[in-house]
């Protein structure tokens, strides 16, 4: 178990509403000949915190990716925030800017400053002027603790660093869901504490969230639904205490053992 | 003995060791040299063969380069000198004939008295290249500009240039380093128009003539505007077509009727007059500057998931790289003759840039290519969950990344291209290197004459393109991003 989660965790944000944020339906993603999602069925309500685990090569970030539309789904409905995504470029757009996403490998823009890379999307996407754009952008650095490396490049970065930066990057779009795929996979353990941190905060203030993480600690300290996958299929999806202590899939007992056991 | 065991296996640090100079045989001269030069017993062989080869040619040419007269109107003059000073038998070089050939290797057969446009022409051109060259450091800028406003000016006077001429430039000089110092920007519109007063500078004529062509730009944009609320696509191809149009039916008579109602102009100088490094100069920026962009639009066509774009751009591409350039120049020369309507009058300078331009362009297209290939994928997919569409994520995300990868093979294509102008000598005109020189061996004074020619002009060359390839390193160093 990661012990990268050793702070109480405030849950008196973390508050579910009625209100459908992404809704997927049928969903079936093919590479070629090969089945990756199979009748993927899903609803995320705002203010969610999910975690979506699974072996390598179950689809659990191909899921995630189809949800901003990185990867294209055969068949099925998603659609987020009420606009369904097909190959309509207006829909996507819209979608894209509403979802931040966070990957495994940051993802920066090395050829950006830090605030430069924060500023960008909203300056050239919501037409956001600059100046506003800046001290946004400086808010969410302060959030995530780096507003005195805002003029330094990427590249001069700690690994934790740039992931964070990769997260104030995203907020600055002001998103209403965050999607994390494998977010602290790349980093030393050392940096997996502050990554962590970060998307507690972000969670404690009620955020929508998915994340593809094999951090057990997370799961079980802000997730309200776990979600296990296999095979390109949603295998069993529970509470964390429930899916921790009381799994019920011979799969998923295999799988906790596998990562829980060493 | 279990106590002193104890003692050697549980350590604690405390205190830091701090950082020692390296021993000294790791740094100094005979480091360098016992690294460099005398490394193991192939690497010594190997230097002394070198300094052998370099000790041969240098006992060999060394007379004679030691010998070269600079001074003389004639090789039988030059000759009787080298007799007179250094005895019978004696060699030398003969760069008498760069000096008295001078003019005719600089300008060609431009008209003499007009030799003081080509130069402003010369001077301007750097003005309008630094801000796109020189944006980051203010005190290359400097040198830049004094050094090209100096020489230009002092250039023009030699040359007799107008009063009016005279002043124009000094005007724009002082205003290039006034914007230099408070705000560069301020010269880009000036950078962006040059190239249509260049061209008038060189070939002069009507001032009509470039006006109505930057007419042409402002009609399509007027055409984009009117119809880009409505259907963006059809309103860019409308601008471009409107653009084209009118270059090809409308500018044309336009700027005749301008002119006989309003005259207003310089002398013209007609395509066969120019020659020498003009004419290599000329066809050079010119292919630089427009194969640069159209190397990108066919790079990305060559990515793009429409398969009519990638398949014209990758036909383009192979087509024009897999035929060599006198071949194409053979076309811009003879064949355009045939296929375009009698009494067509397109000048052969320009029919040789467009070919010069397109041939580069295929090799740029593959080199950017390569930059955007090496770019990981992450970087688009960032791009795009952001929410930036295509051509935003290409403008501020792509295309710097990978023009910066690629800035090596892009000034390679560049130095390509340039030393490749000599080839216009198959097609008539009067390249510095073939042409030029035997139009300086047909003279009487200097028949005969053979190493000295090709050695000047071969040594511009190399000066020109060792200065691209300095410049490229500049660019990338200042580009880097990685470390502090």
């Amino acid at each position: 178990m990661s012990e990268a989660i050793n702070r109480q965790v405030d849950h008196s944000h973390m508050q579910v509403s009625d209100q459908v944020a992404i809704d997927i339906r049928k969903m079936n993603k093919w590479y070629g000949t090969f089945h990756v999602l199979r009748d993927i069925d899903l609803t995320v309500y705002q203010g969610e915190r999910i975690v979506i685990a699974g072996p390598s090569g179950s689809g659990k970030s191909t899921l995630i990716r189809c949800i901003n539309r990185l990867e294209e789904h055969q068949a099925g409905h998603i659609s987020v925030d009420g606009v369904e995504l097909t190959s309509d470029i207006k829909n996507i757009d819209k979608v894209r800017s509403e979802v931040g996403m966070v990957f495994q490998h940051f993802n920066l823009f090395p050829h950006l400053t830090v605030l430069e890379n924060c500023t960008l999307a909203p300056i050239w996407v919501r037409k956001t002027p600059k100046r506003e754009a800046e001290a946004t952008a400086m808010h969410f650095l302060e959030k995530v603790k780096i507003p005195d490396q805002a003029h330094k490049y990427p590249g001069q970065l700690s690994g934790g660093q740039q992931q964070r930066v990769a997260i104030a990057r995203s907020l600055c779009m002001q998103p209403k869901i965050m999607l994390f795929d494998e977010p602290t996979s790349a980093l030393d353990p050392e940096m997996i504490k502050e990554v962590l941190d970060t998307m507690i905060q972000l969670a404690e203030e009620g955020m929508t969230m998915i994340c593809v993480t094999h951090e057990m600690g997370f799961a079980q300290a802000v997730a309200n639904r776990v979600i296990f996958m296999d095979q390109g299929q949603i295998v069993e999806q529970n509470t964390p205490t429930e899916f921790f202590n009381n799994p019920k899939s011979e799969r998923t007992k295999l799988f906790l053992s596998q990562i829980l056991g060493h | 003995m279990s106590d002193t065991h104890a003692e050697t296996v549980s350590f604690v640090r405390d205190t830091m060791l701090p950082s020692a100079p390296p021993p000294a045989t790791q740094a100094g001269a005979v480091h360098w040299l016992r690294e460099n030069l005398f490394a193991g017993p192939i690497n010594t062989v190997l230097t002394i063969i070198g300094a052998l080869i370099i000790w041969f040619l240098f006992s060999h040419y060394w007379d004679w380069f030691a010998h070269s007269v600079w001074n003389a109107n004639s090789l039988s003059e030059c000759r009787q000198i080298i007799l007179e000073t250094w005895g019978e038998g004696a060699r030398g070089a003969c760069f008498a004939v760069i000096r008295e050939r001078w003019n005719q290797y600089v300008f060609g057969f431009y008209p003499p008295e007009l030799y003081w446009r080509p130069t402003m022409a010369a001077g301007l051109l750097i003005v309008a290249l630094v801000p796109v060259l020189f944006s980051s450091s203010l005190t290359i800028r400097r040198a830049v500009l004094a050094i090209t406003a100096v020489v230009t000016l002092a250039c023009m006077v030699a040359l007799g240039s107008p009063a009016i001429w005279l002043g124009f430039t000094a005007v724009v000089m002082a205003g290039a380093i006034f914007a230099s110092e408070r705000n560069l920007s301020w010269l880009l519109p000036f950078s962006m128009l040059y190239p249509l007063m260049m061209i008038w500078f060189l070939w002069g004529g009507s001032a009509w003539g470039p006006i109505f062509i930057l007419a042409g730009p402002v009609l399509g944009w007027v055409a984009w505007r009117l119809l880009a609320g409505r259907a963006p696509m059809i309103a860019v191809l409308a601008g471009i077509l409107v653009t084209l149009l009118f270059w090809l039916f409308l500018s044309g008579p336009a700027a005749e009727d301008a002119q006989r109602l309003l005259p207003m102009g310089i002398e013209a100088v007609r395509s066969d007059r120019f020659g020498g490094f003009l004419l290599s100069v000329t066809i050079g920026v010119a292919g630089i500057a427009m194969s640069l962009p159209l190397g990108i639009v066919l790079a990305l066509s060559r990515q793009s998931d429409m398969f009519l774009i990638k398949s014209l751009s990758v036909v383009f591409i192979e087509f024009i790289r897999g035929v060599p350039l006198i071949t194409l120049l053979f076309v811009a020369s003879l064949l355009l003759n045939y296929f375009l309507p009698p009494g067509t009058n397109f000048d052969i300078i320009l029919r040789v840039i467009i070919m010069v331009t397109i041939f580069a362009a295929a090799y740029m297209a593959e080199v950017i290519r390569g930059g955007l290939a090496a770019l990981p994928r992450g970087q688009y997919e960032a791009a795009d969950a952001l929410g930036l569409d295509y051509w935003k994520a290409q403008r501020l995300i792509i295309l710097p990344q990978a023009l910066k990868i690629s800035i090596p093979g892009i000034v390679s294509t560049f130095i390509g291209m340039f030393k490749d102008t000599t080839l216009v000598t198959f097609v008539g005109l009067y390249d510095p290197l073939k042409s030029m020189s035997d139009a300086v061996r047909a003279s009487i004074e200097w028949k005969g004459i053979y190493w000295e020619p090709y050695i000047f002009v071969g040594a511009i060359f190399f000066i020109i393109c060792f200065a691209m390839s300095r410049y490229s390193m500049y660019l990338e160093r200042r580009l880097q991003r990685d470390h502090k």
